[in-house]
């Protein structure tokens, strides 16, 4: 009887390799090991792999992967949000309409951009907690409301839908460089002065690394994702989220307060896609009325990826980081490989429809194996 | 005789147009057991939900301790240190069962000013209650979706006792459990009650009420049919009482007196 409470004759060898098998990043990780492999192999050459390439694609992972981070905990909360594209496009437009049209100082428009945009996510929390309409349907009318406005706004302020001059507009400013500037400058530097890293050979930047530093954006989406992965795994925060979006009645009974959960998840989305917007903006330098678009689908193919269930309940932010990162890799590769670049929705559709059955076939793995 | 702990008068509840319960009053002491018993559809999950913060009761009154209570929400009453097993368990499937034994009651410890979720501690005691209910888990990160339905009506009730600190409700804890888990279980409620934690046991199993009981209210379409006392009712008495009297009087010939 003692021996039955330490060990369980029940459980097969096998189980330990099957076990290691059985978690979400599963999908993600081979994935990327495959990405790679293909593109080391095939596109080595092209300059996807020396500093600047290494650049372009790891800033096009990150963007993905900061709206990946929000789209990952409200998918395992239980809820989508399609609405993260028209936010994207909105935000960056009221950066533009504070600074610009109104000329307020570059950290107040940031600031009360924020606030504004993560209301609105708070907004669609809770509509959907309240109503009990899928948020699939409420966000869908998010989305047009949004990007109503953030085509209206300017037309009818600056009689165009896209507005520059933000760049110089944010100069001297101290909010800004959190979201448009570049860290380890100095290394970048010393890595072209001793010749590792190309640097320019003509022009007024003559000596200058090509690849001067890493952009905040990248820091962003690092610190996003760890953010996001201790929250998930490692607080009580993250087993309310497991658990709201496993079964919101069980979880309610238990004690879990899912409605905050919801609304907070929607209201951290909302605040990802706002950092994504102000990088963008800062980076472009204008604001667009089109920006964004189709980006809650792209977030939501690489938590697909990263191997979240579309039902809630299971996922992880690695795992939605690593399809971003998947996402950004194929996306800029077949760009270098000089593909044909509609090949890459093909590549889209068929690596989602792939990671679904997998997802799938993963939960009855865990949930009985029936 | 002590204090009843809750104290429920008049209670009603309707669903839209459904009346569940249409006036219910009952009383529960520390330290007893006390049996809920009665048809499908009495109310007697109905009124269990309106103790543990789930419903809230449309007419009547339900004092606490001696002070007249408003649980807006399940979390409320768990803080009062009530814990319910429900019918349907509120278990879930795609988590493990140290995340579902301590979901919203998550151990805390502090690791730099954060607040992290104690996963050691979790799945340390997760592991030493099941084994106490007579369940050897295969670890505490297997998901409860992999547990038999008995597994998992344990676990439930593992947890219930765990944060059961004045009043724990069972309803129908033991309609899945094999014979010794179900003798682990009303060994468990007993102890609880020793304890003097008032134990709500809801059960269609006229022995298992006589087993643990001290005190058997019968609930019928909605209505307290009765409460009768340990030692002052036989198990004839109580099975009749839950049946509404005579139907089953002609059944039980037929089935040689085994119902
Ligand atoms: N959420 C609800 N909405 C509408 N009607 C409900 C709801 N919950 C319960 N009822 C109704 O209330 C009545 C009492 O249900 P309840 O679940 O309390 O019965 P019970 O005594 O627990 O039965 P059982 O022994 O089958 O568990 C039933 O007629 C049921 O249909
Ligand atoms: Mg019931």
């Amino acid at each position: 009887m003692s021996d039955a409470i330490n060990s369980d004759e029940r459980i097969k060898q096998t189980s330990r390799f099957r076990q290691a098998l059985i978690r979400p990043e599963l999908g993600g990780m081979v994935g990327t090991v495959a990405v790679f492999t293909f593109f080391l192999l095939f596109a080595f050459d092209s300059g996807m792999f020396n500093s600047q390439g290494v650049m372009n694609w790891s800033v096009v992972s990150a963007q993905f992967m900061i709206i990946a981070v929000g789209a990952c905990l409200l998918m395992i909360a239980g809820e989508f949000d399609l609405s993260v594209g028209s936010m994207i496009g909105f935000a960056g437009m009221m950066i533009a309409i504070f600074s610009i049209t109104l000329g307020w100082p570059m950290w107040m428009a940031i600031i009360i951009t924020f606030v504004i945009c993560v209301a609105f996510g708070a907004i669609n929390g809770f509509i959907v907690v309240r109503t009990g309409l899928p948020s699939f349907i409420v966000t869908l009318a998010t989305l047009f409301i949004l990007r109503g406005f953030t085509i209206f706004i300017p037309q009818t302020l600056e009689r165009k839908t896209i507005i520059g001059g933000i760049r110089e507009a944010a100069e001297g400013d101290w909010l800004a460089p959190i979201f448009g500037g570049k860290i380890l400058t100095g290394l970048f530097q010393w890595l072209g002065d001793a010749g590792i890293i190309s640097v320019f050979t003509r022009g007024n930047l003559e000596g200058q690394p090509v690849v001067n530093g890493i952009p905040m954006l990248i820091v962003w989406a690092l610190a996003l994702v760890v953010f996001g992965h201790i929250l998930l795994t490692r607080t009580r925060f993250g087993n309310w989220i497991f658990a709201s979006g496993g079964d919101a009645q069980a979880a309610r009974y238990a004690g879990v307060p899912v409605d905050r959960v919801k609304i907070m998840m929607f209201m951290f989305t909302a605040f990802c896609a706002t950092v994504f917007a102000i990088c963008q903006v800062m980076e472009f330098g204008s604001a667009g009325a089109d920006r964004g678009l189709l980006k809650e689908f792209e977030a939501i193919i690489a938590v697909v990826i990263g191997g979240a269930l579309l039902t809630g309940g299971y996922g992880s932010v690695i795992g939605a980081a690593l399809g971003a990162l998947i996402f950004g890799v194929v996306q800029q590769g077949l760009f270098f490989a000089n593909v044909e670049s509609s090949l890459f929705r093909v590549f889209l559709g068929v690596i989602l429809l792939f990671a679904v059955v997998l997802n799938t076939y993963i939960r009855r793995m865990i949930t009985g194996e029936r | 005789m002590s204090d009843p702990i809750i104290r429920m008068t008049d209670i009603e509840k309707h669903f839209g147009s459904v009346i569940a319960l249409a006036g219910v009053t009952v009383e529960f002491h520390p330290g007893e057991c006390h049996c809920l018993l009665g048809d499908n559809g009495a109310g007697k999950s109905t009124f269990i939900k309106t103790m543990s913060g789930v419903h809230k009761a449309t007419a009547g009154t339900i004092e606490f301790e001696g002070k007249a209570m408003n649980f807006a929400d399940p979390r409320d009453a768990i803080a009062a240190g009530i814990a319910t097993v429900y019918q349907d368990l509120a278990m879930i499937p795609l988590m493990s069962v140290s995340r579902n034994f301590f979901m919203g009651n998550e151990p805390i410890k502090k690791i730099a000013g954060i607040s992290l979720f104690d996963h050691e501690l979790a799945n340390e005691v997760t592991m030493s209650e099941m084994s106490k209910m007579g369940i050897n888990l295969r670890g505490p990160d297997q998901a409860v979706g992999t547990l038999s339905g008995g597994e998992r009506q344990t676990v439930a009730i593992a947890r219930a006792v765990h944060f059961g600190a004045k009043v724990l409700i069972l309803d129908e804890p033991t309609s899945a459990l094999g014979v010794r888990q179900t003798a682990n279980v009303l060994a468990t409620v007993d102890k609880v009650r020793k304890q003097g934690i008032a134990v709500v046991f809801i059960t269609h199993n006229v022995r298992h009420a006589m087993a643990v009981g001290d005190r058997f209210t019968v609930l019928n379409r909605g209505k307290t049919f009765g409460t009768a006392v340990r030692g002052e009712i036989t198990p004839e008495q109580l099975q009749d009482m839950m049946a509404g009297g005579e139907e089953l009087a002609t059944l039980e010939g037929s089935l040689g007196g085994t119902v």
